[in-house]
């Protein structure tokens, strides 16, 4: 279980997550909806401790990842985010050839010799349903894919050091229709073997792919339960609002 | 197939399911009532509890699905015809629990069977039974030709229904002891007939889905379309 207990976060004097508290089962698709600026983005970067990275930033209350609180001064957060791996909305592969985006973790992490990365790869690139196409084109550069290869091949790339737990900032968000679909049927099939959080504007895409939907909105999480619950019979007006489209 | 597509097949496999049950109800309902068989009649009565819950699981996983998937086209008529097919179906298994207690009925038991020979119950049984059948392989093969069939078979269960008015009009009145029976009898056979609507009334759901066209209202025939 990953476990959100009363956090709160500021950027600056800007209290921008109001006493969260939130607890996802493993192996579960949790997305996290709500109105542009509501802190969605904020809050799934606590997981990974993405926000460190930004200026006059702080944070209280406790992330707990399996039993350890990550926020404890004893976790080495280079190995906390080879056990939760992310994927952004821009698809943003590496300068390098398909191969060597998906073999980059695993060589700057000394994971394997020659042969076990080509073999975890080929698993990755499996795992994130794209094998069958780049198969024939591992030396080619990673530009050369289209828009939704790409961001299927940062997938492989998350995955190819064994995360347990994939965050997805709109991961389809710039993609065409087709490969949207590609995403989420990919999603869909991961949640067997990781846990996965996913921020996204589209409702009907949290609606179609997560077991669980937190409604967002000023920083407070104002809702969170079963998506099917939420979509049919939301508990509170402000969610019925908005999943309604008569927020605002 | 994608995950939604297996939702909906998990469905249409639900649908399936509580169509073959009401089947077996009514073809159970024949033949208790051929039989006066108390025991077969008791037994339909205790299982349309399965009907009726079929009835409310699908609802609420077309529910479900439709706040889930939204779906659209042809995938929301398909939802929106599942619901009203299983809503009919129900029916139907409310009509065949009907005959059971028919049979129950003690009234019921004094007709005589050259009456229920001239009546065709046992023709509109069968062919009720077919209707239903053929509706099944209608929605499982998306066939709407197979529709026309069983929209005829409804015309010819009306005609025996009125016929039946006629037949009872003419004897009741010369055989008094049995007006109570008989005027039971007459509602009996009106379940049957309105069982052939609900048939008719699957059809228009079908071609609804599979061709989105709406034949409610319109007296308008499939072999027309």
């Amino acid at each position: 279980m990953i476990e959100a207990k009363n956090i709160n976060f500021y950027y600056g004097d800007f209290h921008a997550l109001k006493n969260i508290n939130m607890a996802m089962d493993i192996n579960t698709v949790t997305a996290f909806i709500g109105p542009s600026g509501c802190g969605k983005s904020t809050f799934l970067r606590i997981f990974n401790r993405m926000n460190d990275l930004i200026d006059k930033t702080r944070i209280t209350g406790e992330c707990i990842v399996d039993g350890e609180n990550i926020y404890d001064k004893s976790i080495q957060v280079d190995e906390l985010r080879k056990k939760i791996g992310m994927v952004f909305q821009k698809p943003n592969p590496f300068p390098k050839s398909i191969f060597e985006n998906v073999a980059y973790g695993l060589r700057v992490n000394d994971m394997g010799d020659n042969k076990m990365i080509a073999q975890r790869v080929e698993e990755s690139l499996k795992d994130a349903a794209l094998w069958d196409e780049v198969k024939d084109k591992l030396k080619k550069s990673a530009f050369e894919l289209s828009g939704g290869q790409q961001q299927r091949l940062c997938i492989a790339r998350a995955l190819a050091i064994s995360p347990s737990i994939l965050l997805m900032d709109e991961p389809a968000s710039s993609l065409d229709p087709i490969s949207t679909s590609k995403i989420e049927e990919l999603i869909h099939n991961l949640k067997k073997d990781y846990t996965i959080v996913i921020v996204t504007h589209n409702m009907q895409q949290a609606a179609r792919i997560s077991d669980m939907t937190g409604f967002f909105m000023m920083g407070e999480l104002v809702e969170f339960s079963e998506t099917k619950k939420m979509f049919l019979n939301p508990e509170k007006d402000e969610t019925q609002n908005y999943i309604t489209g008569r927020f605002g | 197939m994608k995950h939604t597509e297996r939702e909906m097949q998990s469905l249409k496999e639900e649908v399936n399911q509580m169509w073959k049950l009401v089947i077996s109800q009514l073809e159970k309902a024949r033949q208790a009532f051929i039989d006066n068989d108390i025991e077969l009649a008791l037994e339909i009565m205790s299982r349309e509890k399965r009907v009726d819950a079929f009835e409310l699981k699908i609802d609420s996983d077309c529910e479900n699905y439709i706040a889930l998937y939204s779906p659209v086209a042809i995938d929301l008529r398909l939802t929106l015809s599942l619901i009203k097919i299983s809503n009919t179906l129900e029916r139907i298994g409310d009509f065949a629990s009907g005959v059971a207690r028919h049979i129950l009925d003690d009234d019921c038991n004094k007709v005589e069977p050259k009456l229920i020979e001239e009546l065709q119950i046992e023709k509109m049984f069968d062919m009720l039974i077919g209707m239903l059948s053929d509706g099944f392989v209608a929605l499982e093969s998306e066939n709407t030709k197979i529709s026309g069939k069983i929209l005829a078979k409804d015309d010819e269960v009306d005609k025996i229904y009125h016929n039946s008015i006629n037949i009872l009009s003419d004897y009741l009145p010369k055989n008094p002891a049995q007006i109570r029976c008989g005027l039971k009898l007459l509602l009996l056979i009106r379940k049957l007939e309105r069982i052939g609507d609900h048939c008719s009334n699957i059809v228009e759901e079908i071609v609804f889905y599979v061709d989105a066209k709406v034949l409610k209202h319109s007296g308008q025939k499939i072999s027309k379309i």
